[in-house]
C-alpha cells in the first residue's frame, strides 16, 4: 500500500525536492508528463500512420503503368519512391503487392493501436482524469510509467518489423489465419509487438479504473463525474476484459508460428501447392472469434473518449448544462455492455448458421440504439446555447455530422444480407474511417486546442486552428465519401491494383479525387504542428480557466505543478453547471461552495 | 500520508484499498485470458474432428490428483499464513508461507515429471491438437504458479523484516493471486485429464 501510493505523500503539494532531467521528463511518474509523452508519441505514430496512408493512395490513384509510360524518367515523385523503397517493394516507382499488404496491416495496426487508442485514453486520459476528479495523481504512478514506456517500445517493435526478413506484416490489421499462419517473418513481429502493446493497455486500464473509483475528491460522487471520465471509466473496463481474449488468441498465433502447434491450421490444408507441414486439426475461424472479441469492443474503445471528449466540449461553449447528462452516462455504459455480445458480425461472410446470423444482427442493431441516444443528446445539447466558435467546438461540432455518417452507414453492414454484398468492398473501408478519422480523430484534435491551455499555460493561435479545421474536416470527406461509392460499385478492398478488375473502371476516377483530397489533408496538418510548437513557447498566456469552465481540471494553475491542487479540493455540485439562474457569473465551478 | 494510507478501512473513495482494488481488476483480466484459451480448448474438443484424446492411462491422473491436492493444499496454507500475520505471529505467518511455497514447488516439480514422460510417450506442443491444447494451457499455468512463488517468496522475506506489522494488504492480495492460480488448475485438471 505505501509503495503503490508511495509518492504522493513526498510531492503531495507540488514543493517536492527538483527531480534531476531524467526523473521530471523521461522517466517522470507525474500523471501529466506521460499524458503528454503518450501525446508527442502517439501524434508522431498518426503522423507515420498518415504518410502510410497517402503512400497506399498514391498508388491506387494510378496502380499499374500507362500507355505514357517511361521507364527512364519516371519522373519526380515516382522516381523518388523507387529510390527510397527500393527496387523490391516499389519497382519503377509502383508498388509490389507484397509492399502494399504491408502498408494496409502497419497502417491499420499503427493508427488504431499506436494512434488514436493512447491519443485518446492514455494521453488525455492521463492528463485530464485525474484532474477532473480531483486527485494528485493516478493510483499506481510507477505502473503509469512502465505503461507508457512498454507502449514505446511495442511501437519500435512494429515500426522495426519492417526491417525482418520479407518485410513487416502483410496479413491485414486482423491478421486473418492461416494465411498470418504461413506469412513471412513479420508476422511473428507483429505478434510480439501486439503482445507487448497488450500488456501496456492492461497496466494503463487496471490503473484508470482504480483511480477512477478511488481517488475521488471529497463531494465526488459517481453522479458528479464529467461525462469524459465516464467515458475513460467505461473504455478502460472494456481494455481490461477484451484484450486479454486478444493476447489469448496471439498466444496461440505465434505458437501455431514457431513451435508447429495448429490451432488455426486445418487438417490436410494446401498451401502453395503442398500439404501445410502441421498435424492439422484447428479452425482459422477460431482466430476470427477470438480476434472479434477483443476488436469490436476496441471499436468504442476508439469512440467513448471522443464521445466524452465532445460532451465536455459542447458543455463548456454552449454555456448550458449538458442535455441528458444521466442518458449520456447510461448509454455509455450500455454500449459497453452491448460491445461484448455484437463480435461476429464482422464474420457473417465467413460462413455462418442463419440462425445465429439472425441474433448478431439484432445485437448489433440494439447497440446503435444507445449509440444514437448519445448523438442525439449532444445535438439537444446545442439546442438554446449560446454557442462560442472556437476551434475546440469547431471540431466537436464536426464531429456530431461526421460520426453521424460514420454510425449509419453501418446499418447496411449490420445486416447480414446487404453486408454480404458490401463487407468486402471499399464501403466498409469508407464506412470505418467515417467513425474512426473524421469521428474520433476530429473530436481527439478538438481535445488538443481545448486541453492545450491546461497542458502549457499558454493558447493555441485561433486563426492558424481554424485553417487546420477546414483544411482537415473538409478534405476528409472527399477522401472517405467516394470508397463508399466505389464500394457499393463493388470495387473490393484489399487490393494493391483494383484497376485489374474490369468493373472497377468505372468508378477508378474516384480514386484521384481520394488522393487530392489526402494531399490537401497532408497539407492542412502543417499549420497544426506549426501552431502546436510554437504555442507551446509563444502562445497567448492564460490563466487557470481560460474557458471559463466548470469542471475541475481548470481549478488548478495552468500547468499544474506536481500533485495538481494546492489543497485537495471539494466538490458541492454536478458537472455542468451553467448558465444557472440567480448565480453571478454563467458558470459555477464544481469545487465552488454555494 | 504513507502512514495514512497503512489503517484499515483505506482513506480511499470506495474504502477499499488501491492494492486490492487493483488485484481484483488484474484478475478480471487474467480471467479473460485463460477463459479464452479455455473456450478455445472447448469449444474444438466438441467441435474438431480431428482432436485425438490419449488414453487417461496415458495421462497420469493419479499423479495430477496429487498435483491437485498438494495446489489446494498450498491455498489453505496461505489463508493460514495470512491469519497468523493479521494476529501479529510472525512464526506463524513464516511457517505456513513457507508451506505454500513449498507446495507451489513440489508442484512444479510433479509437473516438470509430466511433461518428460509425456514428451517420451509422445504426446508432444505440435504432436496433435491435444497435446497443442495441454501444454499450452498447463504451460502458462505452470508460468503463473513460478511467477506466484516468486512473489510468494518476495512477501515471506518482507514479512520476516517486519514490513506487515500493521498493514497486510499485501499478504492478502498475494493471496489472492494464489488462490486464483489454484482455482485456474482446478478447472484445468478436469478438463484436461477427467473428461
Amino acid at each position: 500500500m505505501t509503495d503503490s501510493h508511495g509518492h504522493g505523500g513526498g510531492h503531495g503539494h507540488g514543493h517536492g525536492a527538483p527531480q534531476s532531467f531524467w526523473r521530471a521528463y523521461i522517466f517522470s511518474v507525474d500523471h501529466k508528463v506521460i499524458g503528454i509523452q503518450y501525446l508527442i508519441t502517439s501524434l508522431l505514430f498518426l503522423l507515420i500512420g498518415f504518410l502510410m496512408a497517402v503512400l497506399i493512395r498514391y498508388q491506387l490513384s494510378t496502380p499499374a503503368p500507362g500507355d505514357d509510360f517511361n521507364p527512364e524518367n519516371l519522373g519526380l515523385i515516382r522516381g523518388m519512391l523507387a529510390g527510397i523503397f527500393g527496387e523490391n517493394n516499389m519497382p519503377y516507382g509502383f508498388m509490389a503487392p507484397e509492399f502494399y499488404n504491408q502498408l494496409g496491416a502497419m497502417h491499420g495496426t499503427i493508427m488504431i493501436f499506436l494512434g488514436v487508442v493512447p491519443l485518446g485514453v492514455a494521453a488525455f486520459g492521463n492528463y485530464v482524469l485525474p484532474l477532473q476528479i480531483g486527485a494528485d495523481d493516478m493510483a499506481f504512478p510507477r505502473l503509469n510509467m512502465m505503461s507508457y514506456w512498454v507502449y514505446f517500445v511495442g511501437g519500435i517493435v512494429m515500426l522495426a518489423s519492417f526491417m525482418a526478413p520479407g518485410g513487416a506484416a502483410q496479413s491485414g490489421w486482423t491478421s486473418y489465419a492461416p494465411l498470418s499462419v504461413a506469412a513471412p517473418a513479420g508476422q511473428t513481429w507483429w505478434l510480439i509487438g501486439m503482445v507487448i502493446i497488450i500488456t501496456s493497455s492492461l497496466f494503463g486500464a487496471i490503473n484508470f479504473v482504480v483511480t477512477t473509483l478511488n481517488l475521488r475528491a471529497k463531494g465526488m460522487t459517481l453522479g458528479r463525474m464529467p461525462v469524459f471520465v465516464w467515458a475513460q471509466l467505461v473504455t478502460a473496463v472494456l481494455l481490461l476484459i477484451a484484450f486479454p481474449v486478444l493476447e489469448a488468441g496471439a498466444l496461440l498465433q505465434l505458437l501455431d508460428r514457431v513451435a508447429g502447434t495448429s490451432f488455426y491450421i486445418p487438417k490436410d490444408m494446401m498451401y502453395g501447392g503442398a500439404v501445410f507441414p502441421a498435424a492439422g486439426g484447428g479452425n482459422p475461424l477460431l482466430w476470427q472469434h477470438l480476434f472479434w472479441f477483443l476488436a469490436h469492443p476496441e471499436v468504442y474503445v476508439l469512440l467513448l473518449p471522443a464521445m466524452g471528449i465532445v460532451a465536455e466540449i459542447i458543455a463548456t461553449n454552449t454555456r448550458k448544462p449538458l442535455f441528458g447528462y444521466k442518458e449520456l452516462v447510461g448509454s455509455m455504459i450500455l454500449i459497453g455492455a452491448l460491445s461484448f455480445v455484437v463480435w461476429a458480425h464482422h464474420m457473417f461472410v465467413s460462413g455462418m448458421r442463419t440462425s445465429l446470423a439472425n441474433l448478431f444482427v439484432t445485437t448489433t442493431l440494439t447497440i446503435s440504439v444507445p449509440s444514437v441516444a448519445i448523438l442525439t443528446c449532444l445535438l439537444l445539447s446545442l439546442r438554446g446555447g449560446q454557442i462560442r466558435y472556437n476551434t475546440p467546438m469547431l471540431f466537436a461540432l464536426a464531429f456530431l455530422p461526421m460520426f453521424g455518417i460514420g454510425g449509419l452507414t453501418g446499418l447496411p453492414l449490420g445486416f447480414a444480407p446487404t453486408d454480404l454484398y458490401l463487407h468486402d468492398t471499399y464501403y466498409v473501408i469508407g464506412h470505418f474511417h467515417y467513425v474512426v478519422a473524421p469521428g474520433s480523430l476530429v473530436a481527439l484534435m478538438g481535445a488538443t486546442y481545448y486541453w492545450f491551455p491546461k497542458m502549457f499555460g499558454r493558447r493555441m493561435n485561433e486563426t492558424l486552428g481554424k485553417v487546420h479545421f477546414w483544411a482537415t474536416v473538409i478534405p476528409m470527406n472527399f477522401i472517405f465519401f467516394p470508397m463508399l461509392i466505389q464500394g457499393m460499385w463493388g470495387m473490393q478492398r484489399r487490393l494493391a491494383d483494383p484497376t485489374l478488375q474490369w468493373h472497377n473502371m468505372d468508378v477508378q476516377g474516384w480514386s484521384t479525387v481520394i488522393l487530392w483530397g489526402a494531399a490537401v489533408m497532408m497539407l492542412g496538418q502543417i499549420p497544426f504542428l506549426f501552431n502546436f510548437f510554437w504555442s507551446i513557447w509563444n502562445g497567448e498566456k492564460v490563466g487557470e480557466n481560460p474557458w471559463d469552465a466548470t469542471t475541475l481540471e481548470w481549478a488548478c494553475p495552468s500547468p499544474p505543478p506536481h500533485g495538481n491542487f494546492a489543497a485537495p479540493p471539494e466538490v458541492f455540485r454536478g458537472p455542468y453547471e451553467y448558465s444557472v439562474p440567480g448565480h453571478p457569473s454563467d458558470y459555477w465551478p464544481q469545487d465552488e461552495a454555494a | 500520508m504513507s502512514t495514512a494510507h497503512a489503517h484499515a478501512p483505506a482513506n480511499t473513495s470506495t474504502g477499499i484499498s488501491h492494492a486490492k482494488l487493483g488485484t481484483w481488476s488484474f484478475l478480471a483480466s487474467e480471467i479473460m485470458l485463460f477463459g479464452g484459451l479455455i473456450s478455445a480448448y472447448v469449444i474444438l474438443r466438441s467441435g474438431s474432428s480431428h482432436m485425438a484424446i490419449p488414453p487417461r492411462e496415458m495421462m497420469g491422473v493419479p499423479l495430477a490428483t496429487i498435483n491437485t491436492f498438494v495446489l489446494i493444499t498450498s491455498s489453505v496454507t496461505m489463508v493460514l499464513a495470512l491469519v497468523g500475520i493479521q494476529r501479529g505471529n510472525i512464526q506463524q505467518f513464516a511457517r505456513f508461507m513457507s508451506c505454500t511455497i513449498g507446495g507451489g514447488f513440489i508442484f512444479l516439480l510433479i509437473k516438470a515429471y509430466e511433461y518428460n514422460h509425456k514428451w517420451h510417450e509422445g504426446i508432444t506442443l505440435s504432436s496433435n491438437l491435444f497435446g497443442s491444447f495441454y501444454y499450452t494451457l498447463t504451460g502458462l499455468h505452470v508460468l503463473h504458479v513460478t511467477g506466484g512463488i516468486v512473489l510468494l517468496f518476495m512477501i515471506l522475506f518482507a514479512g520476516l523484516r517486519g514490513d506487515y506489522t500493521k498493514n497486510h494488504e499485501r499478504v492478502e492480495c498475494a493471496g489472492l493471486y494464489w488462490h486464483f492460480v489454484d482455482l485456474v488448475w482446478v478447472i484445468l485438471f478436469p478438463i484436461l485429464y477427467l473428461l
